[in-house]
């Protein structure tokens, strides 16, 4: 089960509203790179992986990827709070606005709203940590393009944080790839005597 | 050490719990970094204690309601709240 702790992982302070950022941030919200696809996908995963660690760095990272989504919230939340009809409009929030108000509503930063079909769990360890090692260098180029793309110091601190994370996600499931590799091209001797002797 | 001061040790200290934890998911035998886990884990909990006495309760179904009166686990602020969080310097982050 899982234990919800009152408090984010990273902080996230900001100070200044801001519909252009909030427009992009719900890309890694509910795009088909971001933190909750990643959270599904790995905590899908984890149910047909192999060896012991292979599933802890699903497990683990699927938990930590949902606190990442409350970061992602948190941003989103606070740079709409007190956003005037003007700016939104300026801001090129408007087809957002009619749709989730200052509501935080999980799609792209194009409004494609959030998809399972961005994911996989192909019931395949190694496939699936292929995936994974794919979905951690997408997510990370999502925190690249969106931080080219932002001058507020509030709201990058938070994303240079979650873009870190990324690069040890990455390091990680390249971990578990070669020890699951190895546990498969072991060579299993199974022995038929002591089957034959029970009989 | 007041309410962000708390919550800022505690951030930090779980951060590194969490990212020895998940190194010692693919290094289960690494004694250098079980020790420090443990060091990390034992000084966070520390710190939970102090600042849940300070800003109440901070899980649903773990945590010890100290006032006796009210459901203090529910209260404002929760985290997403810009006033809930400390800022941290330029210098800190990069």
């Amino acid at each position: 089960m899982w234990i919800y702790e009152k408090k984010l992982m990273f902080p996230v302070k900001i100070k200044c509203p801001d519909a252009r950022l909030a427009k992009i941030m719900v890309e890694q919200y509910g795009g088909a790179d971001g933190e909750l696809g990643a959270s599904v996908r790995y905590l899908s995963q984890k149910f047909t992986m192999v060896t012991p660690q292979a599933r802890a760095v699903l497990n683990d990272i699927a938990t930590e990827e949902f606190a990442h989504e409350e970061m992602m919230g948190a941003i989103t939340c606070q740079l709409l709070c007190g956003l005037t009809p003007d700016e939104i409009v300026k801001g090129g929030l408007d087809a957002y606005y009619v749709a989730h108000g200052q509501g935080v509503y999980p799609s792209s930063a194009a409004g494609v709203p959030f998809s399972a079909c961005a994911l996989q769990s192909k019931g395949d360890p190694v496939t699936d940590l292929y995936e994974d090692l794919a979905a951690e260098k997408k997510a990370l180029k999502t925190y690249d393009y969106l931080i080219d793309l932002t001058m507020d110091p509030d709201v990058l601190k938070p994303l240079r944080f979650l873009r870190e994370r990324e690069i040890v996600h990455f390091q990680r499931f390249g971990e578990a790839l070669d020890i699951v590799k190895n546990y498969l091209s072991e060579t299993k001797v199974f022995d038929m005597s002591s089957a034959e002797t029970k009989k | 050490m007041d309410r962000d001061m708390l919550l800022k040790s505690l951030t930090e200290l779980d951060f590194m719990a969490v990212d020895i934890g998940l190194f010692l998911d693919t290094h289960p035998t690494n004694k250098d970094a079980i020790a420090a886990y443990n060091k990390i884990v034992k000084a966070a909990d520390t710190v939970r204690v102090k600042y849940e006495k300070i800003a109440g309760p901070m899980c649903s179904f773990r945590s010890i309601n100290r006032c006796e009166d009210a459901w203090a686990y529910a209260a404002d602020p929760w985290p997403w709240c810009a006033d809930a969080n400390y800022s941290i310097s330029e210098e800190e982050c990069c």
